[in-house]
């Protein structure tokens, strides 16, 4: 096996006294940053790129994948006690988490939380050992058409199984997309959009967007809501979390489903939202007693933990393999690495083998450094939520600006981060997704790169993208998945037509 | 304090002007402009000469590079140029501050800036896959005219130096070559070696980690001489050994990529009279010379008269095939 020599020398890398820094720093970072409602691990990624850049790329990917580990538990720590999911695809763990917690049994929630998580975690880190081999020989068999495919199936994957409505996430798919296509036009050599603004010359960058994004935009929106915080206290007691981890193994079955689900919607760039809601929603299906769900079964909590986390983990391999985040955050660290000078694609296996394995030992290590970590700071991040909104809120806005500021140290783009917290705003209050827009923006113009040079390739002809088994097959998928909403209904209002028409003839 | 700048003032007029050319020196941290993305060719470029400054201590102010890549550099030259007078800036790029503003409206033009020296020359040669059957510049003109119109050119960017040797190499040949831009010359290098497309007129740097693996191999290139002799790049040829293309019977007769330093408009004299000196003393530092043998560029420092000289030539060059091509920004 290629891959063990390939980890192992990845191990390597990864295991020295420096990047183990990085991680634990990573990790607390992340953990401070999950806890926080106005924080996110994307805009947590998007505040610690600019002090990457100093940095050799493995350190600087190992310090913001073990950030994004960070604040995926620490949103989980927030759902649970405060019914606040710090992070959006922790949004169902509070279903049966909070619940516990009231009940007097947080501790054993955040047990279950932390550890279904890390075996989500841990499991999806396997499936990328596992599958990054194969994806490096894949490297020559994509030509423009492919490339084109793959990004049509990452934005009907967020169309078609996206949590939000189909029609909404177009639109935000759509403003990310005219938005890159601001600036130098690679295939014509001409500037676009830019109405004479040597400003937008460079085009918009996505981190700016971001920031404003998700930093100002969700701050705006928290100020709004009128914070209560009803926090319940927690104590991490061993003796509890000994018990919770001796019970375990009897959710195997939902742990394993939950993972699979993860990984599925993190290769095919569902993201981890997504994942643990549909994970949530099958283990109700599928559960003994459907009755105790909404009021503290612990497959509430195991399920969307356990999904959230291997979506989290496999989504960085279709960044590094394919170039298509399967996550906002894997969206924002992709930014980063081409800023480093990595061009993720297939190629990046071949020529770029110690950061690839680099990354994935780290993660094996990381989510198991995050694991004890989170268990022992969990009661002291907790405490921050005690701190008034007023001192934290104005924090978080300056540190947003002064990240603006370091993107390319343009005065415009603190104007332009502004705009997108607004934007982020509305969109948070309009049920908009983000998510789409951000995507289309990172691979917006590549997307449209890509489909020309497959036209100028093969002589105009839609052809083109079925002009091979594979880039064929993955344009299929793409339209099955793109068209599933309607299918889908389609569907059951055929089922129902046939059930009623044997009714009828009965009469 | 008004008293003492006029004080300053009248001593600054009454020191003898020779002394006042070989005294000027920056007084705070140079910052270098670099016109194209990290990791690319004149990101290399900009670290070679703060290399070779630092290490032969040529100037006492730190130096910081700035990475200005957007809009195929122009972002980097609008910056430059906005800083007018400021002589502690200093921008790399190549032909693309003068080839930029003839296909796009990017609010700069070269003669808002001051060139200080063009540096080194980066060569253009035709490559193709590995294993393709074709052996010289002879079987490529072949192969192309048999592939009648369907021959397909790889390169970097539109509308700049690799689309244009395709046009001329159509007129060379008498024929139509389908040219697919991609973002860099990194990118087309993985689709040719992927056998997607049938050639591309890479430099040497870009393909130099492709050839050595046999993925794809040079043909010729475009200068009037060989390349100068060095180590063996494969395990049988060096840089050296590529013929020229026009002695293989393509009529092109010098086609390089000029990589160029210059200071924002409108610099007092002294300051563009200390950069020139600087740079033409890290070309003769040991640290320049691995650079440039190592990159398998053309070593020849133009300053001056030279340097207005050649861009006046290259810029007239380009400006005839845009004119042809109808790709003029109106």
């Amino acid at each position: 096996m290629d891959n063990i020599g390939d980890l192992l020398h990845g191990f390597q890398v990864a295991l020295t006294g420096y990047h183990l820094t990085l991680m634990v720093v990573g990790v607390l970072f992340g953990i401070l940053v999950g806890v926080l409602p106005g924080l996110g691990a994307p805009n947590g990624v998007t505040l610690l790129i600019p002090l990457t850049f100093t940095m050799d790329p493995v350190s600087a990917i190992i310090l913001l994948a073990s950030m994004y580990w960070g604040a995926l538990f620490g949103g989980s720590t927030t759902s649970i006690l405060f019914n606040i999911p710090g992070e959006p695809s922790s949004v169902a763990t509070t279903f049966d988490g909070h619940p516990m917690a009231k009940q007097g049994r947080a501790t054993e929630a955040l047990s279950y939380a932390f550890l279904s998580a890390a075996f989500g975690a841990l499991f999806g880190v396997v499936v990328i050992t596992l599958l990054a081999g194969p994806a490096a020989s894949f490297a020559h068999k994509f030509s423009s058409p492919e490339y084109f495919a793959v990004y049509f199936l990452a934005f009907a994957c967020f169309v078609g199984l996206g949590g939000a409505s189909p029609f909404k996430t177009l639109v935000s798919a759509g403003m990310g997309f005219s938005l890159a296509s601001v600036g130098m036009d690679t295939i014509s050599g001409s500037l676009r959009l830019t109405y004479g603004l040597p400003d937008l010359i460079k085009g918009v960058s996505f981190l700016v967007a971001v920031i404003g994004l998700f930093g100002i935009g969700e701050l705006i929106a928290t100020m709004e809501e009128r914070l209560e915080f009803r926090g319940v206290r927690a104590r991490v007691s061993p003796r509890d979390v000994l018990k919770t981890i001796a019970a375990l193994p009897s959710y195997w079955v939902v742990l394993v489903r939950s993972s699979l689900v993860g990984c599925w919607m993190g290769i095919t760039p569902g993201g981890p939202t997504a994942a643990s809601f549909m994970s949530y929603g099958l283990a109700r299906r599928f559960a003994p007693r459907t009755g105790e769900f909404g009021k503290g079964a612990p497959e509430g909590v195991i399920a969307p933990e356990a999904a959230d986390h291997s979506a989290g983990t496999s989504a960085m391999l279709p960044m590094l393999a394919l170039g298509i985040p399967g996550s906002a955050t894997a969206a924002v660290m992709m930014g980063g690495l081409m800023i480093w000078g990595l061009h993720p694609g297939p190629m990046l296996f071949v020529d770029q083998k110690s950061f690839v394995w680099g990354l994935i030992a780290s993660m094996y290590v990381a989510n198991v450094v995050a694991v004890v970590l989170v268990l022992f700071t969990v009661p002291l991040f907790a405490a921050i939520l005690r701190i008034p909104f007023a001192i934290i809120a104005p924090m978080i806005v300056v540190v947003c600006f002064v990240s603006a500021w370091t993107v390319s140290s343009s005065p415009f783009d603190l104007w332009l981060a502004f705009m997108f917290g607004l934007i982020g705003y509305l969109f948070k209050k309009c049920n908009y997704p983000i998510a789409p827009m951000v995507l289309a923006m990172v691979i917006g113009d590549k997307a449209e790169d890509a489909f020309r040079q497959s036209m100028i390739i093969h002589g105009g002809s839609l052809g083109a993208f079925w002009s091979n088994w594979l880039c064929g097959t993955i344009m299929t998928l793409g339209f099955v998945l793109l068209l599933w909403p309607l299918l889908s209904s389609l569907m059951r209002r055929i089922s129902k037509a046939v059930v009623a028409r044997p009714l009828r003839a009965g009469d | 304090m008004k008293r003492l700048a006029y004080l300053a003032a009248a001593a600054v007029a009454l020191l003898p002007a020779p002394v006042a050319l070989a005294e000027w020196k920056p007084s705070k941290a140079v910052e270098f402009v670099v016109t194209a993305g990290a990791g690319g060719g004149t990101d290399i470029f900009a670290r070679a000469v703060q290399a070779a400054v630092q290490k032969n201590n040529l100037m006492s102010q730190p130096i910081i590079v700035t990475i200005k890549g957007g809009g195929s550099g122009a972002e980097g030259y609008v910056y430059t140029k906005s800083a007018e007078g400021d002589p502690h800036k200093l921008v790399f790029g190549t032909h693309n501050m003068y080839v930029l503003p003839l296909a796009a409206k990017v609010a700069f033009t070269h003669r808002d800036l001051t060139p200080i020296a063009a540096m080194v020359f980066d060569e253009f040669m035709i490559w193709v896959k590995g294993d393709s059957p074709i052996k010289d510049a002879k079987g490529f003109v072949e192969a192309v005219k048999a592939k009648g119109g369907q021959w397909k050119m790889a390169g970097a960017q539109s509308k700049d130096s690799d689309e244009l040797i395709t046009k001329l190499l159509d007129k060379a040949i008498g024929t139509k070559i389908i040219y697919v831009p991609y973002k860099s010359g990194g990118e087309a290098d993985v689709q040719l070696s992927g056998g997607h497309l049938d050639s591309h007129v890479n430099n040497p740097a870009e393909s130099v980690g492709n050839w050595k693996a046999g993925k794809v191999r040079p043909l010729c290139v475009f200068n009037r001489e060989p390349l100068a002799a060095g180590p063996k790049v494969t395990e049988t040829q060096a840089w050296s050994d590529i013929p020229t293309c026009r002695s293989q019977g393509i009529a092109i007769d010098q086609f390089q990529q000029p990589r160029i330093a210059s200071l924002p408009g409108k610099v007092p004299a002294e300051a563009v009279a200390f950069y020139q000196d600087l740079l033409r003393k890290v070309a003769e530092t040991p640290e320049w010379k691995e650079y440039v043998a190592r990159t398998a560029q053309s070593g020849r420092v133009l300053i001056g008269g030279d340097l207005t000289k050649f861009i006046d030539g290259d810029y007239a060059r380009f400006q005839a095939v845009f004119k042809e091509e109808g790709w003029l920004v109106q």
